[in-house]
């Protein structure tokens, strides 16, 4: 599966996301890719899941995949509890 | 020598090469996969010629809006832009930049390890642009070679501790003690607007009870706001300063289109660029973090500002109208003081006056957000305009570096180095030592203010 960090220019808080991502995904044994992207981007981008703050999610809205806003970037458990409900079983 | 001569021509001066040998080491020192090193290294290493395609295109997308301001205005017009002036620099100071943020990152870890002040700055663009400030000041005061490097690396190892720590107080106020710090060098737009905040937001209620629209998203997409700032004052200088003053350029063809077309093609410059930058900065950020970890394994990691953005949104909105309106007072007080005309981007007065904003309304309500942040856009308006006289020929190509740090730390240093090689390397030690000293005062005094806390709140 495929996870997309989404920010404004792609590489700031984004790569945040997607270190404490890559650090619960380890936890948890779970096998996916993570990749950044900015807003402009990712609506051309196709992903199974979206993680980014709250202003974007509803920009993403449409993207027709669980999106996934979380508020403190490096807090795993915050990171873990949301995944978990949409990771596969 | 032969061996020697090939190592220092064909690949130290090569800088794209130089900084995939960095994300090499890093991944290997990571112990990485073949499939992770390989893809790793070259993607860092394709990324920056992305990046510096992408400047050839932004430097002639910007020529022409020099005329119209020169002719129109009888001014020295300049936007800043990051991307822009450190994609241009990459063409004379690739190699140095290079290695200066290597070396920064090396003294950034020794002092984390060593001093109170553990802070590991990992929002990689902004090591990359301050180690371009760095490169350039140096360069264009004559300090070159290894000392340009090995002084460069300092200061930025130096500043990319201290300045996390010097917010830190202030940050914990934002974020309620989340274990990160800001790592975002605009630091001192940040203290300022606290310190203000704190003066005069006496009873100032918070910004986040301000109901606003959900739909101001867009305003965080950085490649919308600088194409749309673009547009604006290409289109606007154009009608100002008239046909004649871009005729050697437009080749006949009408002025107002042909500077929207400048304006979209700056757009598409900047999206190059971002993009070389994220393919080098997707494979040296973990890589960082990963041996910092090792390394300092008590640190905190200092991150890129939109990480305090969800702890205030409303704030960041309030703080962005209050800094672009201080840039844009800032604009028409340029003129008379004989400086260059700081044209505000939208960019940075959004992530700067946004987390200027931020930083108010923690320590001084609505009142301390509005001021705090006006303050701050005055700030990144006169100081872009100072350090164009530290950017040596850099400085006449209508761009410039948009955030507080960048322009003080460079004019300091751009000052220091102007008293020749003996005096630059005592004044820089010293310079660094006493940043370092007072960081780690105020690091040790915040934490025994906050145990302090916590044993009272235990006892009671």
């Amino acid at each position: 599966m495929k996870i997309l960090a989404v920010c404004g220019m792609g590489f700031g808080s984004s790569m945040v996301l997607r270190m404490t991502i890559e650090s619960v995904l380890r936890e948890l044994g779970v096998n996916a890719s993570v990749a950044t992207s900015d807003i402009g981007m990712a609506k051309s981008e196709t992903a199974d899941v979206i993680v980014t703050s709250s202003e974007f999610s509803q920009l993403l809205a449409d993207q027709g995949v669980p999106i996934i806003e979380i508020q403190n970037y490096v807090d795993k458990r915050e990171m873990k509890e949301k995944l978990l409900t949409v990771l596969p079983k | 020598m032969g061996v020697l001569h090939f190592i220092v021509n064909e690949i130290l001066s090569q800088p794209q090469l130089l900084v995939g040998i960095m994300a090499l080491i890093g991944l290997l020192a990571l112990r990485k996969s073949v499939n992770d090193v390989v893809t790793g290294t070259l993607k860092v290493i394709v990324g920056f010629l992305i990046l510096t395609g992408g400047a050839g295109i932004i430097s002639s997308a910007l020529s022409p809006l020099g005329n119209m301001v020169q002719s129109g205005l009888h001014l020295h017009g300049v936007i800043p832009t990051n991307e822009a002036i450190v994609a241009l620099a990459q063409k004379s100071f690739g190699a140095e930049t290079a290695i200066i943020m290597g070396v920064g990152f090396v003294v950034n870890l020794i002092l984390a390890r060593i001093t109170p002040a553990k802070f590991i700055f990992l929002t990689g663009h902004h090591l990359f642009f301050m180690a371009t400030v760095l490169a350039v000041v140096l360069g264009s005061a004559g300090i070159h070679g290894a000392s340009e490097t090995i002084l460069g690396g300092i200061v930025l190892g130096t500043v990319g501790t201290v300045m996390p720590a010097f917010v830190h107080p202030f940050m914990k106020q934002v974020t309620g003690g989340a274990d990160f710090a800001l790592g975002h060098f605009n630091s001192l737009g940040y203290i300022t607007a606290a310190a203000i905040g704190k003066v005069v937001g006496k009873n100032s209620r918070t910004t986040e009870e301000i109901k606003v629209s959900p739909k101001v998203g867009f305003l965080r997409d950085s490649l919308v706001m600088t194409t749309l700032t673009m547009i604006i004052i290409y289109i606007l200088l154009a009608v100002i300063a008239g046909a004649k003053s871009i005729a050697e350029y437009t080749q006949g063809s009408n002025y107002v289109m042909y500077s929207l077309t400048q304006a979209l093609t700056f757009g598409g410059g900047i999206a190059i660029v971002l993009m070389g930058v994220r393919m080098i900065l997707s494979e040296l950020v973990p890589a960082f973090q990963g041996i910092a970890l090792k390394i300092v394994p008590n640190a905190l990691p200092a991150l890129d500002c939109p990480t305090t953005f969800t702890f205030a949104p409303t704030a960041v909105l309030v703080g962005f109208i209050s800094s672009l309106v201080g840039g844009i007072v800032g604009m028409f007080l340029m003129g008379p003081l004989g400086l260059a005309l700081i044209i505000p981007g939208m960019v940075p007065h959004f992530f700067d006056g946004g987390t200027a904003g931020v930083f108010g309304n923690a320590t001084g309500g609505r009142r301390g957000a509005m001021i705090g942040s006006f303050v701050n856009g005055l700030l990144i308006t006169a100081l872009p305009a100072l350090l164009l006289a530290f950017l040596g020929s850099l400085g006449l190509a209508n761009t410039t570096f948009g955030d507080s740090d960048f322009c003080w730390v460079g004019i300091v240093t751009g000052g220091i180095a102007k008293t020749g090689y003996a005096g630059t390397f005592i004044l820089t030690i010293l310079f660094c030592a006493v940043l370092v000293a007072f960081a780690s005062m105020v690091t040790v005094r915040s934490n025994r203010r906050a145990r302090g806390a916590m044993g009272s709140s235990v006892s009671a």
